[in-house]
């Protein structure tokens, strides 16, 4: 199995790992090393093809291969480069390449118009995240930004390509997921855009995971638009028997009323399972679904900052589960 | 004049048809390799001639054949890259439109060579009127059974099919090419996979330029190594020159590799001198290589003279040296002003991104808009470090050239001509006239007096 050492951390993959994926690897061995973890804004391990566009996930090849040691003359997508025996790269440690990162931040964000305060994905968005841990406080950028209307595409997704970063992960999901794709991108260069084919709508038991994978407030669940901010729900594990996909959702609770219902997303921001429009759109009663638990909250998520977090340390505090040994519950309130 | 490898016939009456071609001499490559010749052979005599890809890159031709992969019972294919879009180039049409036939013949040629059956020309939209004379000497080529089952009784088959692009630009980026050609939107693909191994259709694919597969005519005809006796170094045989700008004899000139810079652009034979004025700064291989000063031109930062190879042009790297690129050459009076110059490429690159990836999507339209500022006296000091900042920010992290190719021209122009971007800043009122420098050339560390 090849070896390669991101950031002086060494791991051994197995054959065609991308660079990505084994800094994941590494991430996922030990808390401690995640931080040499590129962000991905277009790469999605379910989709094929995807990744290669955003370029956020740059990192430096010091040193090819041990047959070949030359370093590469460029930074590489970490997301779409394989991992050779005895390669060593650098992520945080150079701080060349994260200046250019911090370029492509930049560059992602001079056309965006930063509307978080009434963007429904703000406090999820993973753009927000990439923002505050890779960009800079201040934009250079004085021209006026490009502007699109928001349009509805389908009944149920609401598309704002203002906010679009053109990952083309929706691009790829109604490739992948669906039997024909009716959306796409339309122009080139800075005026691109995700588009419809004339008065078509995306229409099928799939398309709401357009939704999940869009990295930004692109594409919104229109549904669920206005509702409420993210962090005032509570997100549970359901499930329900489903013919169409595996029927494993993530509820977003405020009381009992279901607001939103999701796939469930591991720690890199991607769903586990996808799931169908019926379990998305049309199963907002929680008599639909057979609660399993309380989410397990994303390392990025600002959930922790309201309440949620709170209830559930009362929850721990007040009502101890006899089967939860004593250490357990302690470990999890220390984590938190 | 130097030897004519390509050009020797090309005012010859009647060489565009297949008749007067042939009674010059047309044909005979694949005469020789198909009777006498393996395909193996054809390739070491490619290699032998040190021949390098005329599209821009210089990429060296034998080597990227044998890079091609020969998997069983999969087809290979050739592509011509006719999509000559990089602004100052027109040599492959001056090629295609008088004596098609070479080209045919060189593809005849080269896909023996490699095994493909098929081959594709990709011509760009606008070069349409081209694509017909291309169509017109294909069907010549196949009536006289150059073309079609069993060529020459070898037991080769061979087809060649025209294919018009829709005038992108970035359709001439091989990879990009090939999405096209396969009827898909024109983005580039991320390699690897490089073509060579899955490129049209999933199937191994060589991509080469016009005058690339043109030059294997005289290469096989004469021999890899009679070839490689002309030129300099590793810049062997002719090459094709666009010339134009600000010079007496525009027009495409075959050069041999290795002529002096200054013989250029300065004998009678070639561009001729300066249009009456001074010259200021010169573009050798299209707009995507660095500008460099007049005098870098001629020599290179050591003060040797400098002579039209790869190896020369780029000598001094991209601090002093520029590269050969396509060939297509422009040169600039005092007249000019390299600001504005440097907004137009700007604006076409932005104009051509594909926008797959943001560096370049956002980072051409985004120095546009800065250099059309500068330019119409609207800039600012800082905006000269900005855009450097902006380029170096796109070089390099781009999936394909064409982010190099629009940061190059603005990274050169600011390094060698930072105080014409100055100037606009400081005289606003003289930059609003489109022809300031036509009336009050700019001179270096000159004392202005202010506006």
């Amino acid at each position: 199995m090849p070896k390669v050492t991101i950031d002086g951390i060494p791991i051994e993959v197995p054959e065609g790992t991308t660079i990505l994926q084994a800094a994941r690897m590494i991430g996922e061995r030990d808390k401690a090393h995640r931080h040499v973890v590129p962000p991905a804004m277009c790469y999605y391990t379910k989709l094929e093809t995807s990744g290669g566009y955003c370029r956020t996930c740059i990192v430096k090849v010091t040193k090819g291969s041990d047959k070949d040691p030359r370093p590469m003359p460029k930074p590489v997508a970490s997301c779409r480069t394989a991992v050779m025996d005895g390669m060593e790269v650098a992520n945080t440690t150079d701080p060349e390449l994260l200046e250019a990162r911090k370029g492509v931040v930049e560059f992602l964000l001079i056309n965006h118009p930063l509307d978080c305060p009434v963007c429904d994905q703000a406090g999820e968005c993973h753009l927000q995240d990439l923002s505050y841990e890779n960009g800079k406080a201040a934009s250079r950028y004085e021209f006026e930004r490009r502007t699109f209307e928001p349009v509805d595409i389908g009944d149920s997704i609401k598309l704002h390509m203002n906010r679009c970063i053109l990952c083309y992960r929706c691009v790829k999901v109604a490739d992948q997921l669906t039997d024909g794709r009716v959306h796409g991108v339309i122009n080139r260069g800075d005026v691109s855009e995700i588009s419809t084919y004339i008065s078509q709508a995306v229409e099928n038991d799939m398309s709401g995971n357009m939704i999940d994978v869009c990295p930004v407030g692109a594409l919104t669940d229109r549904t669920f638009r206005f509702s409420s901010r993210v962090w005032f729900t509570n997100p549970v594990d359901a499930h329900r028997e489903c013919g169409t996909c595996a029927g494993k959702a993530v509820l977003w609770l405020k009381g009992n009323e279901v607001l939103r219902v999701t796939g469930r997303k591991d720690q890199w921001g991607e769903v586990e399972d996808f799931i169908c429009n019926t379990c998305r759109f049309d199963k907002k009663d929680l008599n639909a679904w057979k609660v399993e638990g309380p989410r397990k909250i994303d390392r990025h998520s600002v959930i922790g900052q309201g309440h949620y977090m709170l209830q559930r340390k009362q929850q721990l505090l007040n009502a101890p589960a006899p089967n939860v040994p004593e250490i357990a519950k302690r470990k999890e309130l220390k984590d938190r | 004049m130097g030897r004519q490898l390509l050009f020797e016939h090309i005012n010859t009456p009647g060489i565009r048809g297949l008749e007067g071609y042939r009674a010059n001499g047309g044909y005979r490559s694949v005469e020789k390799a198909l009777r006498t010749m393996s395909p193996e052979a054809v390739v070491e005599e490619v290699k032998a001639s040190g021949l390098r890809g005329r599209g821009g890159a210089g990429f060296p031709t034998g080597m990227k054949w044998s890079f091609l992969a020969k998997p069983p019972g999969v087809p290979r294919y050739l592509v011509v890259n006719a999509d000559e879009s990089e602004p100052g180039t027109f040599k492959d049409r001056y090629l295609m439109e008088r004596i098609p036939h070479i080209l045919i013949e060189g593809m005849i040629t080269s896909s023996f060579a490699l095994g493909a059956n098929t081959s594709y020309i990709y011509i760009r939209g606008e070069y349409f009127y081209v694509a017909r004379i291309l169509e017109q000497a294909i069907a010549e080529a196949r009536a006289a059974g150059w073309l079609g089952r069993n060529i020459l009784g070898s037991g080769f088959d061979h087809e060649i099919h025209v294919q018009v692009g829709a005038g992108a630009y970035i359709c001439g980026e091989e990879t990009a090419l090939l999405e096209s050609l396969e009827g898909k939107r024109g983005n580039p693909r991320i390699k690897p996979p490089f073509p060579a191994v899955k490129g049209l259709y999933g199937c191994p694919t060589v991509v080469n330029n016009v005058e690339t597969i043109a030059a294997v005519v005289p290469i096989v005809n004469d021999g890899g190594a009679e070839y490689a006796k002309i030129g300099v170094g590793r810049s062997t045989g002719t090459k094709l020159i666009s010339a134009g700008g600000n010079i007496k004899r525009p027009g495409v000139y075959e050069i041999e590799l290795g002529l002096s810079c200054d013989e250029f652009i300065n004998s009678d034979e070639y561009c001729g001198g300066v249009d009456g004025r001074a010259f200021k700064a010169v573009v050798p291989g299209g707009s995507s290589v660095p500008i460099v000063p007049y005098e870098l031109f001629l020599r290179t930062a050591a003060g040797e003279p400098r002579l039209m190879s790869y190896e020369s042009l780029a000598d001094g790297g991209f601090v002093s040296g520029t590269m050969l690129g396509s060939g297509g050459f422009y040169a600039y009076n005092d007249a000019q002003c390299i600001v504005r110059s440097t907004w137009n490429h700007t604006r076409f690159y932005h104009h051509e991104s594909c926008g797959q990836c943001s560096p370049c999507r956002e980072g051409t339209g985004w120095m546009e808009k800065v250099l059309e500022r500068l330019e119409h006296g609207e800039g600012r000091t800082e905006d000269i470090d900005l855009l450097w900042d902006i380029q170096r920010k796109i070089e390099g992290n781009t999936i394909c050239p064409l982010g190099d190719a629009a940061a190059w021209p603005v990274a050169s122009a600011i390094r060698h001509f930072r105080e014409e971007f100055e100037y606009h800043v400081r005289f606003p009122q003289k930059v609003k006239d489109p022809k300031h420098f036509a009336k009050e050339p700019f001179v270096r560390n000159a004392n202005f007096a202010t506006a």
